[in-house]
């Protein structure tokens, strides 16, 4: 980044994403965008009741347990993060 | 204002919304004042930095010169003041904190950094080294200070006794004495002349005639000394008076009296012109007049003022030779002369006298004891044996010696021969090595060591830190915005390697330093927070070093040092905790100094803020009862009352424990603590307000009973803290203890206590607004009494009473009614003193606009309209309108009750229009503006058509405020009565118009403007095509303009004018101006282009618009494409009927080489896809996108910024799906420079569109342990 690049108005936009946590920089690998985006999706299934009811009635579970389950699985929706190969 | 006016205003702004917008949603935000005017690009720049400066000065000159007319070349040759010159070249002028305190804010000096105390927490189960200072040690000191200045009080009453005991037997002393005492100045002639016999004549015939002597005079003549150089020539001369001054110097056996009383005179006087000192003396005989013992009559100027010494005497020696590196410290001997004794410490205290301070202390410094080591040295190694200390010895542990710990600002005290240095320049400031940024004289005595840099290599390592740290402050307080920003960032990361000792050891001696600056503070400060958050727990030993620097700012007058200071304590008790913080500061509880008790509440009040009010409670109520002192109970019951300012409504949970806590302080002994107590109640019922009264059921009584034994001062606090209980309770109590109350308010009414008076007004205003109390008790019991005791003349003088007697007067008016109020004080209209009537008058103003005036009868309203009448004619000042306002605040709230009168007002206004004062003529056409809505509803249309043709009359007026006025008031008469009625007709007074629009006043336009506009608008027709072009020309002048409303009225009148004769003209006209070299002329020229487009339909203009693109010019294309971004913004959803007509033109300017041309052509772009989002234009759209697309590896920030806004937009048109997919390519591209620009739009997208994300993302592959696919989404039913 050049010294410039310091106070204009763009440094502030990436300061201003990097307050959200699903948003990504240069270094994000795949496991941890992939997390992101299965968090963002159980996310959006648990807000959008219809979706939520259209899941129940395929998986033949109450809306309840299916909101449940889907919540549980935000905690680590991709399984354990992959062993680091440089550290 | 009147809701009339009001009402009318309103819809006068509705229809002008409704036309400028016709038939679009959107506004120019940059005439409009948008929140993000800066993210997007104005200007068209072509040679950037050249522009900006231009736009920069006119910005600035244009602020200041608002009022003057002169060509533009001019104004921008005119030399500009000093200050502004020097805000451009870097050197603003100086801003000292210490300039603008008063006294007590600058006792803050007075304190001293103390050292760093026992850890209590990191040492843990340890018993303190005795070196370290622990809570105790503190303690003990305090408590020592404490029996120090008793005793000094002590002395201090005894020799006030002795002196009143010689003065009343005045005849014991010797024969000559009274008469001596007497004659002393006579004396001092005496002196003067024979040295008048000696040959200096004229000085002493000055000094005859002047009482204090030829002793303050500069004297020239060196020879006086030398005729009488015996030391004690003035004891011989003045016998009785040196009795008087023995005793007080014996008896005050504080080192530095001794030693300025016998060493000065002997320096002086016994050799005179041999040291360089006696130079000073010669040069400077102001100094020598001070240290001069003076008779017995000026000793309080010793005692008393300490600070007028030291201003008096701004010595070389007092500030810059003992600061200033390399200039032999000539002024050593003089600064050691006046030291002030320890009774003057109390005082106020310059700068300069604390340097003295400094140097005293580093006297003590040499004669501290001497070390193990040192003693070692000076004796031989055998024939001593070392003794243990007997048991009961106790080392002293004075802070004075404790402060050997910190390091001495001042390398050597008195003088020193100085090595020598023969490279050394003596009058250049030796340029700061290694980039280091420009130190200014005082800065020299704290970072005056980074000069040499010889002796880096032979440094310890804890030196060199230290000497990092310094480069770093340095660098922060006097660097450049990149340089401070590094240091800072560095000494962030670096505060725990540094350690907070050598960190705060640095930094506070700086803060301390007397000629600290806004700026430097602010910075300084900054470091300490950033620091703070670093090290964490490591800062408890430096707690109270850290709150003597910071507690002042809790009491600055600027609002952001406080809440600087706020928050540095803040941060400062969530990192040391609790403990600490109460340990820190326990001792200042009960200081000595009143100054020291304040700050400390006020601190004390951010810890509980900080760490929660519970936390703090059971420490606070063994304060409030501490039985040891009534300073600490007083303190302890500040502390809550700032608690209670600090956080406001927050106190509400703890309003019972709180009050509980302070509650036996209104019994207390001392009447400070009493008043204290009261003042804390009150506090904490205005931040309760309207809850919590079932808190103070206890302190009811104790109140109650409190207000009928007190008197003065404390019945003030009582009576405010019950002002501030009454409105919490509920109506029947209000109304019960508002009487039981109102007999001692009643009182009150005639204290001549001016601090009396304002509480009793607002206890009253509280009392009366609340509910329970009834309008026909206040008519009955407060009025009579209040009128009579306040309704004076004397009220009206003071700024403060009066605001609060209007407001309290406005509110009972508000309980009784307009005709009670206005009733008892209309005679006064006609009152002779002219402040008083002004305060009558905003009264009836305000009463009248709240309440309206259909309470006021015939008679009073006769009354009324005659008094107003009078006051209006007989002002003579009137800054603030207040007259104005009133007149036409009355008048609008009687509507057409005023018919009968019009013909009376409008003579008077006649008349004053024609006045020789040009206030008088602003005024009079002012007042026409604000009555021309009530003219027109008492159907005066034929006044109002004479008052127009007066007012056309005047429009040659000279002075631009006032014609300014009259534009406005001719406007106000054409609005109501309309183009067609209008006398002079329209088509007279039009032509009359266009040559003042030429007038660069900003009010004059800003009216003249508005005035153009309206007839623009509605009667167009009135006026031939030829002169409306002759006012585009001129208006085109007005789009630069540098107030908002004024641009904003002149392209509106753009549009209604192109309205009226057809766009062609207009256009042509515009487009021309595109060609022209100044830039800004060419904004406003593109804005007004897009209004024409917008209010004549885009058709209309889009043709020629881009037809001139053809033009092979850079300017225009730029102008054309600026345009189009303007016009797609305003049009918004027609948008679509265009966009497939200009969509081959920004293809061409997305793919030119230059940039501004891809900028502008990207925020085009954007206003399109948000115009059109969802009106089915996205073929169109992803077209453009594709040329967008490639602008995102651009770096210029802002043509990055247009573009990144014009993926924005696509989001928004195109949908978050689309745009994802043009960001997959580049997420994980190898080279980070892509990944980084791609994550950037991937990040804004993902901000705006999270939700719609979902859907869109890529179907990942699982991993072995890992799952990444979404099975969900292929359910299917």
């Amino acid at each position: 980044m050049q010294a410039s690049d310091r106070f204009n108005i763009n440094s502030q936009l990436e300061h201003l994403q990097a307050k959200y946590v699903g948003t990504g920089h240069a270094d994000l690998n795949r496991f941890e965008w992939a997390v992101n985006i299965q968090r963002d999706s159980y996310a959006s299934y648990v807000g959008h009741y219809p979706i939520l009811a259209y899941f129940a009635i395929a998986e033949n579970e109450s809306i309840g347990r299916e909101r449940y389950n889907f919540m549980q699985k935000m905690l680590l929706p991709c399984g354990l993060p992959p062993e680091r190969e440089d550290d | 204002m009147d809701p009339e006016i009001a009402k009318t205003q309103e819809e006068r702004r509705k229809m002008e919304q409704q036309l400028a917008s016709m038939n679009s949603l959107t506004f120019d935000t940059d005439l409009y004042g948008g929140n993000d005017r800066d993210s997007y690009v104005t200007s068209i720049p072509v040679n950037e930095d050249e522009d900006n400066l231009d736009s920069l000065m006119d910005n600035e000159v244009a602020r200041k010169l608002a009022s003057y007319t002169a060509p533009k070349s001019l104004l921008k040759e005119m030399p500009r003041g000093s200050d502004e010159s020097d805000d451009v070249s870097g050197f603003k002028k100086p801003q000292r904190i210490i300039d603008r305190e008063d006294d007590y804010r600058k006792r803050r000096l007075n304190r001293v950094i103390s050292p760093e105390r026992h850890d209590a927490f990191a040492a843990g189960e340890k018993t303190p080294d005795p070196s370290v200072r622990t809570y105790a040690d503190v303690m003990r000191e305090e408590a020592l200070k404490r029996e120090k200045e008793e005793t000094l009080k002590l002395i201090a009453k005894k020799k006030k006794q002795q002196q009143e005991e010689e003065e009343a037997a005045p005849e014991k002393p010797p024969a000559d004495s009274s008469a001596a005492a007497a004659a002393a100045p006579k004396r001092r002639n005496r002196w003067d002349q024979s040295q008048d016999e000696g040959g200096a004549g004229a000085a002493a015939k000055k000094a005859k005639t002047s009482s204090t002597s030829d002793w303050d005079l500069p004297d020239t003549t060196p020879g006086r000394w030398d005729a009488t150089p015996t030391p004690g020539r003035l004891g011989d001369a003045t016998p009785s008076a040196s009795v008087g001054r023995r005793n007080r110097w014996d008896e005050t056996p504080t080192p530095g009296r001794v030693v300025d009383s016998d060493a000065t005179p002997a320096a002086g006087g016994v050799t005179p012109g041999a040291t360089p000192a006696g130079m000073t003396w010669d040069a400077t005989p102001k100094l020598s007049g001070l240290a001069t013992p003076t008779p017995k009559k000026q000793r309080s100027r010793w005692d008393e003022t300490p600070a007028t010494m030291g201003s008096a005497t701004p010595m070389a020696g007092a500030t810059p030779a003992a600061v200033t590196p390399g200039v032999t410290p000539v002024g050593g001997l003089d600064l050691a002369t006046p030291t002030p004794g320890a009774i003057n410490l109390r005082g106020a205290i310059t700068p300069e006298q604390y340097n003295l301070l400094r140097w005293e202390k580093d006297i003590e410094d040499r004669n501290r004891p001497l070390t193990d080591e040192e003693l070692d040295a000076m004796f031989p190694q055998e024939g001593y044996k070392i003794l243990d200390p007997p048991a009961s010895y106790v080392p002293i542990r004075t802070p004075a010696r404790k402060l050997l710990a910190t390091p001495t600002p001042m390398g050597t005290p008195l003088y020193a021969i100085p090595e020598e240095n023969r490279g050394q320049q003596f009058d250049v400031p030796k340029e700061a090595p290694g980039g280091l940024p420009f130190m200014k004289p005082e800065d020299y005595q704290y970072f005056g060591a980074l000069l040499n840099e010889e002796e880096e290599e032979k440094m310890t390592s804890d030196e060199l830190k230290e000497r990092k740290i310094m480069k770093l402050l340095l660098k922060v307080k006097n660097g450049t915005p990149p340089q401070r920003k590094t240091a800072l960032r560095q000494l962030t990361d670096k505060a725990r390697e540094f350690g907070a000792g050598p960190l705060f050891n640095r930094i506070l001696p700086l803060l301390m330093q007397p000629t600290l600056e806004d700026q430097e503070r602010h910075l300084l400060v900054k470091v300490i927070d950033r620091v703070l958050y670093k090290l964490d727990e490591l800062v408890r030993p430096y707690v109270h070093k850290i709150l003597v620097v910071i507690e002042p700012l809790l009491i600055d007058e600027d609002y952001y040092a406080r809440v600087e200071g706020r928050e540095i304590i803040s941060n400062l008790s969530k990192a040391a905790g609790l403990a600490t913080m109460i340990a820190a500061m326990r001792p200042d509880i009960d200081n000595i100094d009143e100054y020291v008790r304040n700050t400390t509440a006020r601190a004390f009040s951010v810890v509980a803020s900080a760490l929660g009010i519970p936390a703090l409670l059971p420490f606070l109520k063994a304060v409030c009862q501490s039985k040891k002192s009534w300073q600490a109970r007083h303190t302890g019951i500040k502390i809550v009352q700032q608690i209670a300012i600090l956080i406001g409504c927050a106190v509400l949970p703890h309003l019972r424990s709180l009050v509980e806590i302070i509650e036996h302080g209104l019994l207390d002994e001392n009447q400070k603590v009493r008043t204290i107590t009261a003042l804390s109640l009150a506090a904490l019922a205005e931040a309760a307000a309207p809850y919590g009264i079932e808190s103070f059921d206890s302190v009811l009584k104790p109140l109650w009973k409190g207000i009928r034994s007190h008197r003065g001062k404390v019945l003030a606090a009582f009576l405010k803290a019950i002002g501030f209980i009454i409105p919490l309770m509920d109506a029947l109590y209000a109304s019960y203890y508002t009487k039981e109350v109102m007999v001692i308010l009643i009182r009150e009414f005639q204290s001549p206590d001016e601090e009396m008076k304002k509480i009793v007004l607002k206890v009253v205003k509280q009392c009366v607004s609340t509910e329970g109390v009834e309008a026909d008790y206040i008519r009955s019991d407060i009025l009579p009494e209040f009128f009579r005791n306040f309704w004076v003349r004397r009220m009206a003088l003071d700024r403060r009473n009066y605001r609060q007697l209007v407001d309290t007067t406005v509110e009972i008016a508000n309980k009784t009614g307009v005709a009670d109020i206005v009733g008892r004080i209309v005679e006064d209209l006609k009152d002779e003193s002219e402040p008083y009537r002004r305060m009558v008058m905003e009264t009836i103003e305000k009463v009248v606009t709240n309440l309206g005036a259909s309470d006021i009868d015939a008679r009073l309203e006769e009354l009324l309209i005659d008094g107003i009448l009078y006051a209006f004619q007989e002002q003579t000042s009137d800054d603030a309108n207040v007259m104005l306002n009133g007149f036409g605040a009355v008048v609008n709230a009687l509507g057409q009750r005023v018919k009968p009168y019009l013909p009376q007002i409008c003579g008077t206004i006649k008349w004053r229009l024609n006045n020789k004062s040009a206030k008088v003529r602003q005024q009079a056409a002012d007042l026409i503006s604000r009555i021309a809505v009530v003219m027109k509803q008492c159907q005066e249309e034929q006044l109002m058509g004479h008052l127009g043709v007066v007012l056309y009359e005047y429009l040659g007026e000279e002075y631009p405020e006032v014609l300014g006025s009259i534009l406005g008031a001719l406007k106000a008469i054409v609005n109501v009565i309309g183009m067609t009625k209008m006398t002079p007709p329209i088509k007279d007074l039009l032509p009359r118009l266009t040559p003042i629009l030429k007038n660069r006043h900003e009010k004059v336009q800003e009216n003249c403007i508005d005035l153009v506009g309206r007839i623009a608008d509605r009667g167009a027709e009135f006026v031939p095509a030829r002169e409306w072009m002759r006012i585009c020309f001129e208006l085109l002048e007005m789009l630069k303009a540098h107030k908002k409303g004024i641009r904003r009225a002149t392209v509106n009148t753009f549009g209604y004018i192109a309205k009226a004769i057809g766009p062609q003209d207009v256009l042509a006209t515009l487009l021309n101006n595109l060609k022209v070299q100044e830039r800004q002329n060419r904004v406003c020229t593109t804005v007004a282009i897009a209004i024409v487009a917008e209010t004549c339909s885009p058709f209309t203009v889009l043709p020629a618009l881009m037809n001139e693109y053809r033009v092979p010019e850079l300017n225009v294309q730029n102008g054309v494409l600026k345009s189009l971004s303007f016009l797609f913004e305003y049009i918004g959803e027609m948008g679509k009927d265009y966009i497939y007509a200009v969509t081959p033109l920004l293809e061409d300017a997305l793919m030119d080489r230059d940039l501004v041309h891809r900028q502008t052509a990207a925020s085009a772009v954007k206003h399109m896809a948000l115009g059109v989002a969802g009106l089915g234009c996205e073929d169109a759209l992803v077209h453009l996108l594709n040329y967008v697309w490639p602008n995102i590896f651009e770096t210029s920030p802002h043509v990055i910024n247009a573009v990144m806004e014009a993926i924005e937009g696509m989001r928004v048109a195109l949908g978050a799906a689309i745009v994802l997919n043009y960001c997959l390519q580049g997420l994980f591209h190898p080279a980070r420079k892509v990944r980084e620009v791609y994550w950037k739009i991937y990040n804004s997208l993902y901000i705006g569109a999270q939700d719609a994300l979902v859907a869109a993302y890529p179907t990942l592959e699982d991993e072995q342990n890992n799952v990444y696919s979404r099975p969900e989404l292929m359910m299917f039913v």
